[in-house]
């Protein structure tokens, strides 16, 4: 906050509205950002932020709208413009060439030559050391990209961007990526080119990540401005509602119900990973009727294995799993879904979740293809298909609605809408769900949330598994511990302890 | 021992002139796959420049006029293939094969309209010289028909497409350009972020493919032999290709590769010429099988451009 000069507005939006077709991104827009602010933009996924920093960093075209840089009118209509106007990104996804070293990565399209074009490399090297000594961003310079770490590849973004003397830094959901400690080497990152004067606009839906970086934020919902507030003077749950447009409880609510009939039993299973290491170690679990079990866990503890042995991925090395009494240890994953009726929201929505290229109607009946709904000797019943697409669009409020639509252009939170309206409409007596809300915006997450309390308000029994401790204990009603493949501990989750678990969790006995 | 080095020196000369026509058209292939564009039509094009480069060398009797319509015959090729695939983001492959019939099936087209209706051209009056021929010969440095006349009296095209191979290391490596095409071949989208003209490169290095390619040809009709005709060619754009890959994307690995295809092609003739009882067509297929091997033994997968063969999308519709 120190670092604010408010008489110099280094960039001002004004009426920025960008559609594409019909779609309106963006309308009305205005963003003001003045000399050492971090401005923080929010908004849900989709919401139109990422397009409204195209805008300013001159890959898209804005329909209408202006926009003053350092008070002066531009067209931005290309990158290069912005690039001359001292206005660099950091996307999302890095923009870096994996086998060329972390100097070329910085210099090109802007490389120092000495005459006929010829590269001059240890000049380049020497400003890339310099520079990344001047703003505390340490890499080295020779290493090649594919070599670094997340946090070191984005800290050779950020000097891209100081390199070509930027002075308004966009930063694309900059911690989605990171470990907590790469994030407090961001947050000191951060000051330090404040303090030199640069202005900062950071696009998150983190809000624990604004209250700790930002000193102003913009909120947009569906395209439009909602608010802009100083951010020490708001709560989370203020920037909450306004991001969603209603109250978000970070809390689900749900009734207190009784479980019923033994669903899920295994017992003393074992289980090798890739490279032949014993994960899950004589681990036992049982799961009822109408009660959703949360795994907590440490990433890394045989979690991952164990889904995939349950949903028939990998094989178990030895044990049992049953399921309402039938041993389905090491059957296929066919059987397992459809037999056996336990259905599965897998980690990695993009790997295992989706076929990207197809589009959502497809995508809804990868389980149930051969079905005779969607099927008939050997051709499959179009008009059904996308039928039952547009009938579980509706019902799981899946965005755009449109079941033409290819997967990978929906925001990832609508892609689980679509993996949760395709499993849960495979009317599952065991869903499980591993990370179910990973890399979501507060909006989805409470709709996952409420997803998975309404299978279990059916009567169905939900194994959820997370990292997130604070998900396991809101939404579970049994919070199972897990450390170096077994279960060192079940708790009651009204009358558990985060400590507790925490010391769990860790390998200690409670 | 005298014979044993007179054939090495027949062999590494055959060797030398054979592969020729693979590095010219290996280089196109390297230049324009390191933009990210796959350019399978190199046959055709090479086709083509064979033929462009035997008429014009016989017409106007300048073998040198005829090497570089070759090369813009070829260039003209390519500059198709980047409209289809760079602007019209035409699949590259469809494209390349679609090539491949265009660039031999309008030579031997102009080949029919020029010379009578033959699918064949005249042959040359003047090939390709032999730079270094002064050296040779009775009571010069070297004598004649020994290994330093078999092997260092070579075409010039020769020497060129050594000379080449360096150039084109230089420049993918050296130079800001080259540091942008390679950049522009694993990664367009940040190379567009970072003002890049992804477009522009892309076609520069398709149409450089083509041009190389048609010297590759040419190489071929107007030094290797003495005119074009329709067989002349016979993948040996392919073979190219395969020794690009076997180069691993390098100019000097495929220059590498295409030595040793063109060893094959030397042993063959030397076989042949010493009357080893082995049916010539056997003998024939030596480096076509040679390709085959180590295609399918010795080339490690990882080592191709990232964004090889993809299509870029800037990502505006406005």
């Amino acid at each position: 906050m120190a670092a604010i000069d408010f008489s110099h507005i280094a960039v001002e939006m004004s009426g920025i509205t960008k559609k594409f077709g019909d779609f309106v991104a963006n309308e009305e827009i205005n963003l003001t950002v003045h000399r050492g602010e971090v401005h923080a933009l929010l908004g849900e996924n989709g919401a139109g932020k990422t397009t409204l920093m195209n805008v300013l960093y001159g890959l898209l075209k804005p329909s209408t709208g202006t926009i003053k840089i350092n008070g002066k009118s531009l067209n931005i209509f290309d990158p290069n413009i912005a690039i001359k106007n001292g206005i660099g990104m950091v996307h999302q996804h890095f923009m870096l060439v994996e086998s060329f070293s972390v100097t070329e990565n910085i210099v090109l399209g802007n490389e120092s030559t000495k005459s006929f074009g010829i590269l001059d490399t240890e000049r380049a090297e020497e400003e890339v050391v310099h520079l990344s000594e001047q703003y505390g961003l340490t890499v080295d310079a020779k290493a090649l990209i594919q070599d670094l770490s997340v946090g070191s590849q984005q800290r050779v973004e950020i000097l891209k961007t100081l390199y070509r003397g930027a002075n308004i830094l966009i930063l694309d959901e900059p911690t989605a990526v990171l470990t907590p400690q790469e994030i407090r080497e961001l947050v000191a990152i951060i000051s330090n080119l404040t303090k030199a004067g640069k202005s900062i606009i950071i696009i998150t839906h983190k809000l624990n990540e604004i209250k700790q970086m930002a000193d102003f934020c913009t909120i947009i919902r569906r395209g439009r401005h909602v608010d802009t507030v100083k951010v020490s003077e708001v709560t989370e749950e203020e920037l909450a509602a306004k991001m969603v447009g209603r109250e978000v409880s970070f809390k689900v609510a749900k009734e207190k119900q009784n479980p019923g009939e033994k669903i899920l039993d295994i017992r003393e299973l074992y289980v090798e990973d890739s490279r032949g290491v014993m994960v899950v170690n004589g681990l036992n679990l049982q799961l009822h009727k109408g009660e959703i079990l949360g795994i907590a866990g440490v990433d890394g503890n045989g979690q991952t294995q164990l889904i995939e042995t349950l949903t028939g991925l990998r094989k178990a090395k030895s044990g049992r799993i049953e399921v309402l009494g039938k041993n389905i240890t090491n059957l296929s994953p066919g059987k397992i879904i459809n037999k056996h009726k336990v259905s599965h929201i897998p980690e990695d929505r993009q790997k295992r979740g989706l076929v990207f290229e197809f589009d959502i109607a497809e995508n809804m009946i990868l389980e149930s293809y051969f079905k005779p709904a969607f099927s008939k000797r050997f051709t499959l019943l179009r008009q059904n298909i996308y039928k039952n697409a547009a009938t579980l669009i509706e019902k799981f409020d899946i965005r755009p609605q449109d079941a033409t639509v290819q997967a990978k252009s929906l925001s990832g939170g609508n892609q689980q809408k679509m993996i949760i309206a395709r499993e849960v409409s495979n009317e599952p007596e065991l869903l499980v769900a591993a990370q179910p809300t990973r890399g979501l915006d507060v909006g989805a997450i409470e709709y996952v949330h409420q997803a998975l309390v309404a299978q279990r308000n059916e009567g169905k029994a939900v194994l959820l598994v997370s990292f997130e401790l604070d998900e396991v204990m809101n939404v579970s009603d049994r919070i199972a511990v897990i450390f170096e493949g077994k279960i060192v501990g079940v708790l009651d989750a009204d009358d558990a302890d985060e400590k507790e678990i925490g010391l769990l969790m860790a390998g200690g006995t409670a | 021992m005298e014979l044993i080095i007179q054939d090495l020196g027949f062999i590494i000369g055959t060797t030398l002139m054979y592969s020729t026509p693979l590095i010219f058209t290996s280089l196109g292939g390297v230049i324009t796959e390191r933009s990210g564009v796959i350019n399978i039509g190199l046959e055709g094009m090479m086709y083509f420049g064979a033929f462009a480069g035997a008429a014009v060398a016989y017409f106007s009797q300048n073998p040198w006029l005829g090497l570089l319509c070759a090369a813009l015959g070829g260039a003209f090729w390519g500059l198709v293939h980047a409209i289809a695939c760079v602007s019209f983001s035409a699949e590259q492959i469809v494209s390349g094969i679609a090539l491949n019939f265009l660039g031999a099936g309008s030579a031997l087209f102009i080949s029919r309209l020029l010379f009578d209706g033959a699918t064949q051209t005249l042959t040359v009056a003047r090939k390709i010289p032999q730079p270094l021929d002064f050296l040779f010969g009775e009571g010069k440095m070297f004598p004649s028909s020994g290994f330093m006349d078999l092997v260092f009296n070579r075409f010039a095209t020769v020497y060129l497409a050594f000379f080449l191979v360096f150039v084109v290391w230089f420049v993918l490596y050296k130079t800001k350009l080259g540091m942008r095409v390679r950049a522009v071949g694993e990664n367009p989208e940040a190379a567009n972020t970072l003002g890049i003209n992804v477009t522009r490169i892309r076609y520069g290095a398709v149409i450089m493919s083509g041009f190389f390619a048609g010297l590759g040809g040419a190489a071929m009709s107007i030094a290797v032999v003495s005119r074009f005709s329709n067989t002349l060619i016979s993948g040996h754009g392919f073979i190219a290709l395969a020794a690009m890959i076997f180069g691993k994307w390098k100019p000097q690995g495929a220059l590498v590769a295409c030595l040793l295809f063109g060893a094959a092609k030397g042993f063959e003739i030397f076989l042949g010429s010493k009357g080893v009882p082995v049916a010539g067509d056997i003998l024939a297929m030596l480096p076509y099988v040679l390709t085959l091997i180590i295609l399918v033994g010795f080339v490690g997968k990882t080592t191709a451009p990232a964004a090889i063969g993809k299509i870029f999308d800037k990502g505006d519709h406005s």
